[in-house]
């Protein structure tokens, strides 16, 4: 199977968001790959290989990434991981929103004809959630988004994808080739079932670590460098970005001496009773 | 052009172990050391991850990494726990390193897969109960039997994974009269007959780093089992020591740094006298001492990693390194703990271990004064020193 996933690259959300103006100043900004995206690199991995025997590749994996040339960085953990080669299209972020980023996506597929499409279900930055959605629909694919589990069936030809909705688990069926969006418990022992794979072999959980020999053998492995003009994608901005600012400082709470006081207080001042 | 970036490859090795360290060992570690008890669950993660084989060709199974990606991985797992960190650099530098460096064909294949793998943890017998770093005083004593095989008698002690190990590299006296070049060094299976552990030593800190003592009692040994040339031991075993010492600088780094963050995130949160710790004049000069010291020795360490990488002789820039390492990370271990104040004194914050855990540093692979031996001879008894001049 011939997969392509897509990676971005987002500031550490563990990090002070910080304000020059009214944008975000992202010059101290630890970068690395949106956790969704990395959930589908090891996905597409566990579908490419017999788990038991990692290191004979059954598929090809490709990471594709829009970005300046530090994304490669990124990129290249996701090779060390073991992906197979890796496409960086160059472009700034602030040049960038979700429909230039699917048409940009289009092209590759169209160009590269995977067997499906593998993209975290959105990138934690700005929760966008829509670049999946809307590359299914340029492609005329079908989609499955928020996948939570993935099982080849019909001999390689569709995916059985389970999609927690809020009364359980949906198992929806796609024709391949396919788009899938992931959700955080695709890293699940045993969420990928690839048919190749014994269908009791265990996972650790969460994405794989990039192995010692993985990071050597990517500083051989290629990176494709494209660009949005090579590739024919317009680059007139559909969405732009006014302007940011941060939620209001919470103010300090009070402490109220006894039952009575809290009763007064609800009344008179929070107004809820 | 000079450059301090540290290139793609060592940023996402330094991001992995940093993520692996976060995940399987952080959480675990306090146990483990409170316990005194060698993590043997830890080892075939550290093994998957290619940790236990990071100077190993592939061709045995290894990671063939440089220097500079061993001594970033020790650094980041000490800034977690010293234990850990000694388990890794010296599985990775002694025993397996003198098989790399005086091994032959048949032997590499024998031991080193097993080792790269953590099948099978190295451990290496050079000193003794009446020898450090004077190697010349050693005891143990291999004796030659007329059909060319080998008798080995003596005891060794301070030895890490002295009693976890499963592949012993040990140093004897062939030839007395000749000291330090007449030793020989032997590789020893766990379980040869009249070889074992003795005892298991209780140390002041890196509890879950196992250190003990080994019994030889005429333990019969093949030539095939001999590592290098007769009575060549001891000049194989300097080449070890010099990039040894580097890993060892990098651990007290890791176990500097690791105690300075602790610090620095404690006195931001910490609040007396109305406001943070951070901001008294007084916090402000330990860290921003902790911060400078603690940068200078990774630039020690780097250069001196950079320069074996180079296949340059680094035993002046090696012993700079550890001897100056040790002692910034002792000084911002020191310096962590007071900023910690009465937490810091107790076994609920991590400091206090990584203090216990540091001062190995300023001893093991040659105490600070044995570094100043190393770098003054080096100084005196040369007209220009073994230092890129660019650098110095």
């Amino acid at each position: 199977m011939k997969i392509l996933v897509t990676a971005k690259r987002i500031p550490d959300p563990g990090q002070k968001i910080k304000l020059k103006g009214n944008a975000l100043d992202l010059s101290a900004a630890n970068w690395q790959l949106n956790q969704f995206d990395e959930y589908a690199v090891e996905a597409a991995l566990r579908l490419t290989e017999d788990g038991a025997a990692p290191a004979t590749r059954q598929g090809a994996v490709t990471v594709a990434s829009l970005g300046p040339a530090d994304v490669q960085q990124q990129l290249r953990s996701a090779l060390a991981m073991g992906a197979d080669k890796a496409i960086r299209v160059e472009a700034k972020d602030e040049e960038l929103d979700a429909v230039i980023v699917a048409k940009t996506l289009e092209k590759l597929v169209r160009r590269d004809q995977p067997d499906l499409v593998l993209m975290g279900k959105l990138a934690a930055d700005n929760e966008g959630n829509d670049v999946g959605q809307r590359l299914a629909a340029l492609l005329g694919w079908p989609q499955a988004t928020f996948a939570c589990s993935i099982q080849v069936v019909d001999g390689g030809k569709a995916l059985l994808v389970g999609r927690e909705v809020d009364n359980g688990v949906e198992i929806k069926k796609v024709r391949l080739p396919a788009v899938v969006t992931v959700d955080l418990r695709i890293i699940a022992p045993q969420a990928v079932k690839n048919g190749r794979t014994a269908a009791n072999f265990a996972y650790p959980e969460g994405p794989r670590y990039a192995s010692l020999k993985g990071i050597r053998a990517a500083k051989d492995k290629p990176i494709e460098a494209l660009t949005l003009s090579g590739l024919g994608v317009s680059t007139a901005l559909q969405v732009k970005t006014h302007g940011s600012e941060l939620p209001p400082a919470r103010q300090a709470g009070k402490k109220i001496a006894s039952v009575h006081e809290l009763v007064e207080k609800l009344r008179s001042e929070a107004k809820v009773l | 052009m000079l450059d301090f970036e540290l290139p793609e490859d060592l940023r996402v090795l330094q991001k992995t172990v940093r993520e692996f360290a976060a995940a399987e060992v952080a959480p675990f570690c306090h146990a483990w050391n409170e316990e005194e008890r060698f993590p043997h669950e830890l080892i075939p993660k550290l093994g998957a991850l290619g940790l236990l084989g990071m100077a190993i060709p592939e061709r045995y199974g290894g990671a063939e990494m440089s220097l500079q990606a061993i001594a970033l991985v020790v650094e980041e797992l000490a800034a977690v726990d010293g234990s850990v960190a000694i388990t890794v650099a010296s599985h990775n530098g002694l025993a397996s390193g003198h098989i790399l460096l005086a091994g032959t064909e048949e032997q590499k294949m024998k031991y080193l897969p097993d080792l790269a793998s953590g099948k099978k943890l190295g451990a290496w017998g050079l000193t003794e109960p009446g020898s450090g770093s004077d190697a010349a005083g050693a005891r143990t004593r291999a004796t030659r039997l007329d059909d060319g095989s080998w008798s080995l008698s003596g005891t060794k002690t301070f030895i890490t994974q002295g009693s976890v190990g499963g592949t012993y590299v040990v140093l004897a006296v062939s030839t007395p009269e000749k000291k330090q070049h007449g030793i020989t060094a032997f590789i020893v299976e766990r379980g040869t007959p009249g070889f074992r552990a003795g005892k298991v030593l209780e140390k002041m800190g890196l509890h879950a780093s196992d250190t003990a003592e080994l019994i030889l009692d005429d333990v019969r040994l093949a030539d095939s089992q001999r590592l290098g040339q007769v009575d060549h031991g001891f000049i194989d075993t300097l080449k070890i020591l010099d990039k040894g010492r580097v890993t060892i600088a990098a651990m007290a780094l890791g176990l500097g740094y690791g105690a300075h963050e602790a610090a620095r995130r404690y006195a931001r949160e910490r609040r007396q006298f109305g406001k943070s710790l951070a901001e008294f004049q007084a916090i402000q000069n330990m860290l921003a001492d902790n911060a400078t010291e603690l940068d200078a020795a990774r630039l020690l360490i780097r250069r001196a990693a950079w320069m074996y990488d180079q296949g340059q002789r680094i035993t002046l820039a090696a012993s700079m390194a550890k001897l100056y390492a040790a002692q910034a990370a002792m000084r911002a271990c020191n310096r962590a703990v007071q900023i910690h104040g009465g937490y810091g004194y107790t076994r609920e914050y991590p400091v206090e271990r990584h203090m216990r855990d540091a001062k190995l540093c300023e001893i093991g692979e040659g105490t600070n004064e044995v570094q100043r031996m190393v770098i003054c001879r080096q100084l005196l008894s040369r007209g220009e020193l073994h230092v890129p001049h660019v650098l110095a």
